[in-house]
């Protein structure tokens, strides 16, 4: 069953004023349980406003959201539980960290949900574990950290209350790219552990590509395409059109395969690129032996 | 004056003001020599000195030990200071930590407002310097109505309008989403090629790195490499080692190599990538 499904959900800002602006629009989605779904879309694309109907953050015009099942606008009480099932993670969400600690400040989401303190505890420690972040953080204040380690304090703090769902807000922004790598490989391992459904805005098409198992591309308002990274891709030429960018190997393949090289897939990752590459390379040796 | 920027054996350190904190070295000897009109990408790891070094350029930081000269004015000249600053100016991370007025173009007349330029001066230099950012139709708009990269571009106006020889830039791209990035570093490239404005360009995306004159590697403090970016994208596993990344068509080429194919060493690009690829298969 879906875990995130919407129905016709359409949100305009500023209703009524010269500003009126639609964000979304008749979006219809269904999202399974369990995937790594990458998203991508330009800024104003409606994909931040679409997260944030996810949680409840923001209510819908017209149309409805389920999460697991239930509407999430039916009553109060569905709501507020909805807003710790679906955990959105900001952007630059180390702007939020606020406590004395390290444990502190993760351990607030968790004693707001009213877990006893031996289970918060418990929250914290698996937190921290899944963000690799050692004990010896626990009793740091966060602001003593490093902007990278400040960010996976953040995100720790949304994991501890144990989404369903969790949402990340382009997450590697402003990083260097080990500091990339180290928080997406980070997310990865956590998703395959707690085998909960993850949603990622991104604009690097490379670690989308590398990352999920599922993409889901918002233009002006609407839903793109939603499918399997390979589906998404063989896409290419559309997706450029309205002015994203997909990986570069899959350029290269395009234009290889134009350049007249028998290419009979879409190709979005460096070690598929490599294999292919090395077949074309050893058939033309065998082709050349047989000569 | 064909050196526009120099640093001789420069060394910083951050002290430690409170009690019982010790000074952290930042910078060790730093030798380093921009000359008038290059494009220069400079690439580290968070941490690596990059940006404090940037900021000895237009004295933000002065040396600890050795000595950084613009145009010749040696930067530790509290009275020079103003000099300095109308040669080279700014950029930051964050668009939105910059624009400090509510109409784009008097953001843009700020710097020469203090300086005490005549007003049809300022009219003047303002409307230039929003036509070489692409930005004049949005003059009257408030910043907050903008994309990331109109803000970065409205923040370049402001320095540009102080015509410097140089422009510093600190991931002036690392907050915006793709297009905002390419707008960016169009119009920075325009600068340098129209204008011949110095560019400094720090950033932690390779692929805008790979269109520099010149790529300078820094880590823990020090000067790696300096070269072109053939030269310096070339040594995979030595950037990797400090953090960092290469286009993914080097990668693959590099990749290649390894598997014993001798596809050459300075593919930055797709059409460099499938050209050496055609020689490949056609050996």
């Amino acid at each position: 069953m879906a875990i995130i499904k919407t129905e016709h959900l359409t949100h305009c800002y500023s209703h009524g004023t010269p500003f009126e602006k639609t964000a979304v629009k008749d979006i219809n989605l269904e999202i399974d349980e369990g995937e790594l779904v990458g998203v991508i879309g330009h800024t104003g694309s409606g994909k931040s406003t679409l997260i944030q109907h996810l949680n409840g953050l923001l209510k819908p015009d017209s149309g409805k959201v389920y999460i697991d099942g239930t509407d999430i606008f039916e009553s109060k009480e569905i709501l507020q539980k909805t807003r710790f099932k679906v955990g959105l993670v900001f952007q630059y969400p180390e702007y939020q960290l606020f406590e004395e600690t390290v444990e502190k400040d993760i351990a607030f989401g968790p004693r707001n949900l009213g877990m006893s303190e031996d289970e918060i505890k418990a929250a914290v420690t698996h937190a921290m574990e899944s963000v690799g972040l050692s004990d010896k953080y626990r009793h740091k204040s966060p602001f003593e950290l490093s902007g990278g380690q400040k960010r996976r304090v953040a995100i720790a703090g949304v994991i501890a209350m144990r989404p369903k769902v969790l949402i990340l807000d382009e997450p590697t922004a402003g990083l260097d790219p080990k500091g990339r790598d180290r928080i997406l490989s980070l997310i990865e391992s956590y998703h395959r552990s707690e085998k909960n459904t993850v949603l990622l805005v991104s604009h690097s098409m490379e670690d989308i590509a590398k990352y999920a198992s599922k993409v889901l591309v918002m233009n002006q308002g609407t839903v793109f395409s939603y499918g399997t990274v390979e589906e998404t891709f063989s896409r290419a030429e559309e997706i450029e059109k309205i002015g994203l960018s997909v990986p570069q190997v899959t350029k290269l393949f395009d234009m290889l395969s134009k350049s007249g090289y028998e290419i009979n897939e879409h190709v979005y990752d460096l070690d598929r690129a490599e294999k292919l590459l090395m077949q074309l390379i050893s058939q033309k040796g065998g082709k050349r032996r047989a000569e | 004056m064909d050196k526009l920027i120099q640093f001789q054996h420069v060394s910083f350190e951050y002290t430690g003001d409170e009690e019982g904190k010790a000074s952290v070295p930042v910078l060790h000897h730093v030798d380093l020599a921009i000359r008038q009109g290059e494009f220069v990408a400079v690439l580290g790891h968070n941490g690596s000195g990059k940006s404090t070094l940037a900021k000895h350029i237009n004295a933000i930081l002065r040396p600890t030990d050795g000595v950084v000269y613009v145009e010749g004015i040696d930067t530790s000249d509290d009275e020079m200071v103003f000099e300095i600053r109308q040669r080279v100016g700014m950029v930051f991370q964050n668009p939105d930590n910059q624009l400090v007025a509510t109409v784009v173009e008097e953001d843009v007349a700020f710097g020469l407002e203090n300086l005490g330029i005549a007003p049809a001066e300022i009219r003047r230099r303002v409307d230039g310097a929003l036509h070489d950012v692409g930005m004049y139709d949005f003059r009257e708009h408030a910043p907050h109505q903008l994309s990331g990269g109109q803000k970065q571009r409205v923040a370049i106006a402001g320095i540009i309008a102080m015509n410097p020889k140089c422009i510093v830039l600190d991931e002036p791209t690392a907050m915006l989403d793709p297009r905002g990035r390419q707008e960016v570093l169009k119009t920075i490239r325009r600068l340098n090629q129209e204008h011949g404005t110095t560019v400094v360009f720090i950033t932690h995306f390779m692929d805008e790195a790979v269109s520099a004159d010149r790529v300078i590697v820094v880590d823990d403090g020090k000067i790696l490499m300096d070269s072109t970016p053939q030269e310096v994208f070339r040594h995979v596993e030595k950037l990797k080692a400090v953090g960092l990344d290469v286009p993914q068509v080097t990668e693959l080429a590099y990749k290649l190599r390894k598997n014993g194919i001798p596809i050459s060493d300075d593919i930055l690009t797709v059409p460099d990538f499938v050209q050496a690829f055609q020689k490949i298969m056609e050996a």
